[in-house]
């Protein structure tokens, strides 16, 4: 059967979407939108997750990210719920501008 | 059948986060990375994941994303600025985020032989089906791992409503 696709390219997808994922971490200035870079990474290293527990016929990888999915939920509700705060607190989304922290 | 749908719907996920990077406004970036997640979704279904495809519909375009579109709604976030830090950024993020790309293409593909191929819905070695396979797991093995979970969204929901409850003066 010639429509078999490789492991492998489901794996480097995967990479693709993650270093599309971290990239856009690094470079956008808008909290909500590296928030979402982050959810991006997140769903490639659950792509891989999946990818090789289909290639090992193996439970374990889905139920990892059955538990994964759960957390980025929980860490979706907390995380908003943060920009809500310092949106009041700053009156702005821009991470440059959130700088009390830093030296 | 399977190549067509990798294609169709892994192009489909990269563009999809490509326009998440390139968008200037929240809205959009929240939208396209909406595309990526229900790719992904069919992407999981043809890897024979069948719960892990609907789940992802459900919780994270359903869910995650429209508390998302709530936030930005909220907030009425308009278009970012670009400031100095945004360059220093594009120096150092698009390098290393093309270098962990090309270490990660290059350990898959020289282990290509080793790794196999991808057959549509494909089988586990001792399930039923999909579903049923997972909840054995789930509500045997793994249950005191499903049920700290939930005391994990409890704890969650409680920090989400303190967080953003407005201070009484």
């Amino acid at each position: 059967m010639a429509a078999q696709v490789p492991t492998a390219y489901y794996l480097v997808l995967a990479a693709i979407l993650f270093s599309i994922g971290a990239g856009s971490f690094l470079i956008k200035r808008n909290i909500i939108t590296i928030f979402m870079s982050i959810e991006l990474m997140l769903n490639a290293v659950n792509l891989t997750f999946v990818a090789f527990a289909h290639q090992w016929h193996q439970i374990s990888g889905q139920i990892f990210v059955f538990f994964v999915m759960v957390v980025a939920a929980a860490e979706a509700a907390v995380g908003l719920a943060i920009i809500i705060a310092i949106f009041r607190t700053r009156q702005t989304l821009n991470v440059d501008q959130i700088d009390l922290m830093k030296l | 059948m399977q190549l067509a749908l990798f294609i169709i719907f892994g192009a489909l996920a990269v563009a999809g986060a490509l326009n998440l990077l390139l968008q200037r406004h929240p809205i959009n970036s929240a939208l396209s990375l909406v595309v990526v997640m229900m790719s992904l979704a069919v992407l999981y279904w043809s890897l024979g994941a069948e719960f892990l495809a609907a789940a992802q519909v459900i919780v994270y375009s359903g869910a995650v994303m429209v508390l998302f579109v709530f936030v930005i709604m909220l907030l009425n976030a308009g278009e970012e600025e670009r400031t100095s830090g945004s360059r220093a950024a594009y120096i150092a993020g698009i390098p290393g985020a093309a270098a962990i790309f090309c270490l990660l293409s290059f350990v898959f593909l020289s282990e290509q032989k080793a790794l196999g191929v991808a057959n549509l819905g494909g089988h586990l070695d001792n399930g039923l089906n999909n579903i049923a396979e997972i909840s054995q797991v789930l509500f045997t093995k793994q249950l005191l791992p499903f049920e700290v979970t939930s005391v994990l969204i409890l704890v969650a929901i409680l920090g989400a409503v303190v967080l953003a409850r407005k201070e009484e003066q």
